[in-house]
Formats: C-alpha cells, structure tokens, sequence
C-alpha cells in the first residue's frame, strides 16, 4: 500500500494552523496585524488547522474500519 | 528597483513548512518506484479523486493565477468563461467520451495514441512539438515568477528561480510523476486556503459584491461600456464592441469554448496524463469530472480578486511605526503615486487622480526608462498582472503574507511539476525510445526518464534566461505553439470517433491547419496593433479584429476548420486501415463500457450531466 495522500496533506496544514494561530494570537492587536480589522492569522490558522486535523482524523477512521 | 514589501520571519516560516513538505513526498515516494511505468504512469494505482485534484492542479499554474487575476481586472466576469465556456464542456467531453481510448489503448501518451491509430510521423510531429512546446512554457513560467517575485518582495531573480526549480527538480527526479501528482494535490489546497482569504477579504472592504457591482459600474461606465459590463457575464456578449473583452458570443463560444478548449482539455498530455495514472478505467474517467467541481468554482478565488483590484481602496490607516513588521505596509497606491511622481510635473499636473492608478493596480514602467507607460491618448498603462499580488500586500498582514506567497510559488511548482513529468514521458517513451534507442530493458528508460527529468529542468531554465534578454523571441514561440495546437482537436474527434480516418489524412489535416493559422494571423491585426508585427499582418491587412483575444478565437476557427476538412478529404482518397487493428482505438470497434449497476456519483456519464448542469446555473446566476 502506498503512502495515504491525506497524510501529508493532514500534517502540513496542522503545521501551517498551528503557527498562524498561535502567532495571530501573540501578536492580537499589534499595529499592522491585522489591515482590514480582523486578526486574519488567528481565525485562518484556526480554519486550517482544522482542516488539518480533519484529514488525519479520515486516516484514523479507515484504519479502524478496514482492520 | 524598489519592491513593495518585506516579509519576516513569520513568512519564511510557513514558507519553509511547505518546501520541507514537498521535499519529503520525493523521498517517501522514490521507495515506490522500481519501473518505467511507476516512473512514468505511477504504477497506475492512484484513486480517482487524488488524480482529479491534480489534474486540476497541473493546470492551476502561476501563469494561470496571476493571469486569470490580470484578466479578471481587465475584464471583469466575463473571464469567467475561460472556466465555464472554455473548460468545464471539455471537461466532461474527455472524461465521458474521449478517455475510453486513452486509458483502454495501453497508449502510455497522447502521441503513442496518435501512433497506435495513425501513424508514425502523426506521433512524431505531435511528440516533438508537445516536447518543445512544455519545457518552453515553464521556462517561460519560471521567468514570470522570479520577475514578479524580485518586485514585490524584492528577491534576486536568480536565487527565487533556481530555488524553485531545484525544489521541481528534486521530487520530480526522485518519485516521478506518483510524487508530482501528491504534492499538486497538497498544493492545490494551499493555493485554495492561500488565496482564498483575498476574495473574502477584499469583498467585505467594498460592501459585498452588491459593493462591488456599483464600484465596476463606474469603472465600467468611465470606459464606454453599459454599467454591468464587468459584473455580468453574457449580457454585453451581442457585439464585439459592446464589452471589455471585445469578442461577440460566436467567436467566444466557438473559438474559445469549442476549439482551444478542447483542444487543451482533450489533446494535451500535460492533464490527460494525470488521468491515466489512475487505477482504473472508472477512475481514469471520472478524474476530468471530480476535477471539473473545484474547477468551476476557481473563478471565486482567482478571479475575484483581480476585479477587487480594480476598486478598492489604498490602506485605510497607513501606520505610523515603520518598523521591520510593518514595513510592508507602503501600500500599492503609494508605490504608483512614487512612481507617478518621477513624471516631468507639467503631465503630473495634467492628469487628474483618477487618471493615474485604478484601485491597487500600479501604471506599467517601461523596461527601459522606468518610467510608467502611457497609452497614445496620454493615459497611464496600468500593469495588470500586479493585480493579484497587489491585492496579497493590501489584505494580508506579516504570516497570512507568507502563506498566500507560499501558495503563488505552490502555483508556481505544481504547473512547472506538470510540463516536466510530461515532457520526461514523452521524451523518453515517444522520442528516445521510439526513434533513438528503441528496444532497451525498462531499467534503462527508467535511467533515461530521470536524465530527462534535470534536461528538461535545465532547459526550462535556460529558456527563463532567454525569456529574460529577449521577450520577443518568446512571444514568437507562443504563438507558434498556438498555431500548431489550434488544429489538434479535429485530429483526436476524428482519430476517435471515425474509423476511415486515415494518418495520411491526420497528418496532411494537422500540417494544413498549422499553416491556416499561421496564415489567418499574418493577415489579420487586432484594433490598435502595427502591421507586420508579431500581432499579425506580416502578409498584409484583411480583416481587422476589435481585440486580441477576437483575433486568438478567429485563428483558432480556421485552423480547427481547414484541419478537420483536409483530414477528411485526404482520408477518403487513401487507403483505410483494416478495422483488427483498430479495436479499443475507435469508437465503432470499441465495446461500450457498462456501468449501470453503479451508484450515479461512480458513473462518468451521470457525474458529467452533474457538472454540466452546475456550470450552466453559474452561467444563468451571473449572466
């Protein structure tokens, strides 16, 4: 069996989540953060991270199901 | 030359995750591959919805974002017919009809199709221009990114290109075309999450599209068109003149939607390879048709975007710390206005604001000078392909910034990814196999496949360097290659679906409708253009188009009509080939494949009405 796409795909954009998140929270309200007054980092990073998690989350299933 | 931004360690973070990425999927996936076929194919063993997503992906190249933005602030909605028109038809044509053959015939490439049905030199002629024509464009591809690159974040243009292509190179070479398809599926959702906070983004800054309709009206208005030209996409379709894109709806559908659309969808290697490395028939027909959902729906985030260009604002606060994080806020707007202010002040005094810059859409500079260009009536010439990025340095703080830059140069690689898995194929299997070591063992075309993986990277960049010193040597390839395309539909429908179809006939068909293209564009101009140029007119002036694009789709026309008459008319005057050794190869000879018992979501041909009748209420929706 080869790798599961959702593999990489699941890790990364926990990865790239995790660090837009934590960064838009640390710098939550720093001049410059945020141009059209939503601090974009926090909430984006929040949303790919859980795409992220949502993609391993489907590695997980089929594993179970299928042993 | 100053650039418009500065990125921070944020940035180069999210930028690194991603590189580290793609990097590792060559690796992983080099355990994988033994032979040619996984080399080459992938093993044909990949699920339908990961080829269909990279199917799509193949094509999403930077060209195609940064292009796709620069028309869409050209030409408001009505771009979006390169997508409903110009591609999801096609779409489903070959995956319904058209891939029966491709997957069925044991063909592992367009051309060796062409050979199995025709002949030798249609396949040569095919191999060798598909060859050229791919390490061509991503050169040509490459050279746009590291020039847009140098300006807006001011990188050298040697560093950004051979970063890039030294990381194509690396997953290419190590897992072939199984690793190209994996990271443009990886690459695919990042160019989705990176570009799609623009739209949403720059939306709600103008008040929804609502907003955005009554700012384009007046843009619309200001450039001699009725009010919705640019928010609607059929209306003004009637006359040539009548919208910015300045065809009427006959050349549209028929040049655009019929001819170059199927002709790129159905014929070029470069996607229908992603579907053959499906794992099955079903998948492999299916591929086209999962990939035409997200296609339909790009328009939202690439297009948008470059029509948001067209009206927003500059920064609404310009901050007062100019430190290292914030520096990236010299906005677009002021950027222009530098660059306007280098005018002599008798023309600056001249021109009033809205004269100088629309939105974020900085005035074109003159290579030479470096001073912005002015069109004859004195107006500025504004750089449209800036629209897109413009819009990323206008919404997006330091860390979004890196992601949505990450995902420019994903666009970059996915496409750059494609013409090289396309190009190594078909160089070793159609060119170096079949005409200069022909009968070697598999291991040595699986060394040949990787050779042709670093000459195929080196040559696209070399040809980014050409590209750099003399545009117009590769304005003149381009158009070449769109004469030696614009026929090849005729060929395959023929090839396909009629069995007298001979290769004398296809062959005498493609060379003939190469030179009508050529012909029909040296006495053709579009309005504004010299004669003689490389826009047309070289044999003299017959017909003058209102546009490039009307001039593109008329070209396309002939070249699709004289091909598919001279295919004809020679097929019948030679002699046909005995029907055995056409089965799987031709529609008549071929069994129908039954799908009956499947659910609806597994049949092509249910999947494709789907599709279809979804692009159609996008149509009607934004009419």
């Amino acid at each position: 069996m080869r790798l599961d796409i959702r593999w990489p795909i699941g890790l990364m954009f926990t990865a790239i989540g995790a660090l837009l998140a934590v960064y838009g929270a640390v710098t939550l309200g720093r001049p410059g953060t945020a141009p059209t007054g939503i601090p974009v980092n926090l909430y984006w990073g929040l949303v790919m991270l859980a795409f992220g998690l949502a993609m391993l989350a489907g590695i997980r299933k089929r594993t179970t199901r299928d042993g | 030359m100053t650039h418009f931004t500065t990125l921070t360690w944020i940035d180069y973070t999210v930028m690194l995750v991603y590189f580290g990425f793609v990097i590792s999927i060559g690796f992983i996936l080099k355990r994988y591959v033994h032979t040619s076929t996984d080399f080459f194919l992938s093993g044909r063993s990949i699920p339908a919805w990961v080829t269909g997503l990279a199917f799509i992906s193949a094509n999403l190249g930077a060209q195609e974002v940064i292009g796709m933005g620069a028309s869409g602030a050209k030409y408001g909605i009505a771009t979006c017919h390169f997508y409903w028109v110009g591609a999801i038809p096609a779409m489903v044509f070959v995956g319904v009809l058209m891939m029966p053959f491709y997957y069925g015939s044991r063909a592992r490439s367009v051309p060796e199709y062409l050979k199995l049905r025709f002949d030798e030199k249609t396949r040569g002629f095919n191999a060798i221009s598909f060859a050229t024509m791919t390490v061509f464009s991503s050169g040509i591809s490459l050279y746009a990114m590291g020039k847009l690159l140098n300006l807006l974040v001011g990188w050298s243009f040697d560093t950004s290109i051979l970063i890039a292509a030294g990381i194509v190179l690396v997953y290419t070479f190590l897992g072939g075309l199984g690793s190209a398809i994996y990271n443009e599926v990886l690459q695919f959702f990042l160019i989705v999450f990176g570009f799609a906070p623009l739209a949403f983004l720059g939306l709600r800054d103008v008040g929804g599209w609502s907003g955005l309709q009554e700012r384009l009206a007046s843009v619309a208005t200001a450039n001699g068109f009725a009010p919705g030209a640019y928010t609607e996409s059929w209306s003004h379709m009637g006359h040539a003149a009548s919208n910015p894109v300045g065809v009427e709806w006959f050349g549209l559908v028929m040049g655009l939607g019929f001819v170059l659309s199927f002709g790129y969808w159905c014929t070029d290697f470069l996607v229908v390879q992603r579907a053959m490395a499906a794992n099955s028939m079903s998948a492999a027909r299916r591929t086209p048709l999962i990939a035409a959902f997200p296609k339909m729906l790009m328009p939202f985030i690439v297009i948008v975007p470059g029509m948001l260009a067209l009206v927003v604002g500059p920064q609404a606060q310009p901050p007062r710390d100019l430190g290292a994080a914030e520096a990236r806020v010299e906005t677009a707007a002021l950027a222009a206005d530098l660059a306007v202010s280098r005018q002599p002040s008798a023309v600056r005094a001249q021109e009033p604001v809205i004269e100088r810059t629309r939105g974020v859409i900085p005035p074109k500079l003159d290579p030479a000078t470096g001073e912005p260009m002015r069109d004859e009536r004195g107006r500025l010439v504004l750089d449209y392909d800036l629209a897109t990025p413009m819009m990323l340095v206008r919404f997006f703080p330091a860390g979004l910034l890196g992601l949505g830059l990450t995902a420019l140069m994903a666009s970059f690689m996915s496409g750059m990814a494609g013409n090289v898995t396309a190009f190594n194929t078909v160089w070793t299997y159609d060119i170096y196999q079949s005409y200069i070591r022909p009968g070697k063992d598999d291991k040595h075309y699986l060394g040949m496949g990787r050779i042709a993986t670093v000459f195929g990277v080196a040559i696209s960049l070399a040809a980014a360097y050409v590209a750099a010193s003399f545009n117009n040597i590769m304005d003149l390839l381009q158009l070449v290659f769109a004469f030696v395309n614009a026929p090849l539909f005729a060929t395959f429908a023929l090839g396909m679906f009629w069995k007298r179809a001979t290769g004398h006939g296809a062959f005498t068909g493609l060379l003939s409708g190469t030179l009508a293209a050529a012909v029909h564009h040296g006495l053709t101009l579009p309005a504004g253009a010299v004669a003689g140029s490389i826009k047309g007119g070289y044999f003299g002036v017959l017909q003058t188009f209102p546009s490039e694009l009307a001039q593109t789709f008329w070209t396309a026309i002939v070249a699709w009509t004289t091909c598919f008459v001279v295919t004809i008319a020679v097929s019948l005057l030679t002699k046909p080939r005995p029907d055995e050794e056409m089965k799987g190869l031709v529609y008549a000879l071929t069994p129908i494949q039954k799908d009956a018992g499947e659910p609806w979501h597994r049949r092509p041909a249910a999947l494709g009405a789907v599709v279809l009748v979804a692009a159609l209420v996008l149509n009607v929706i934004f009419w």
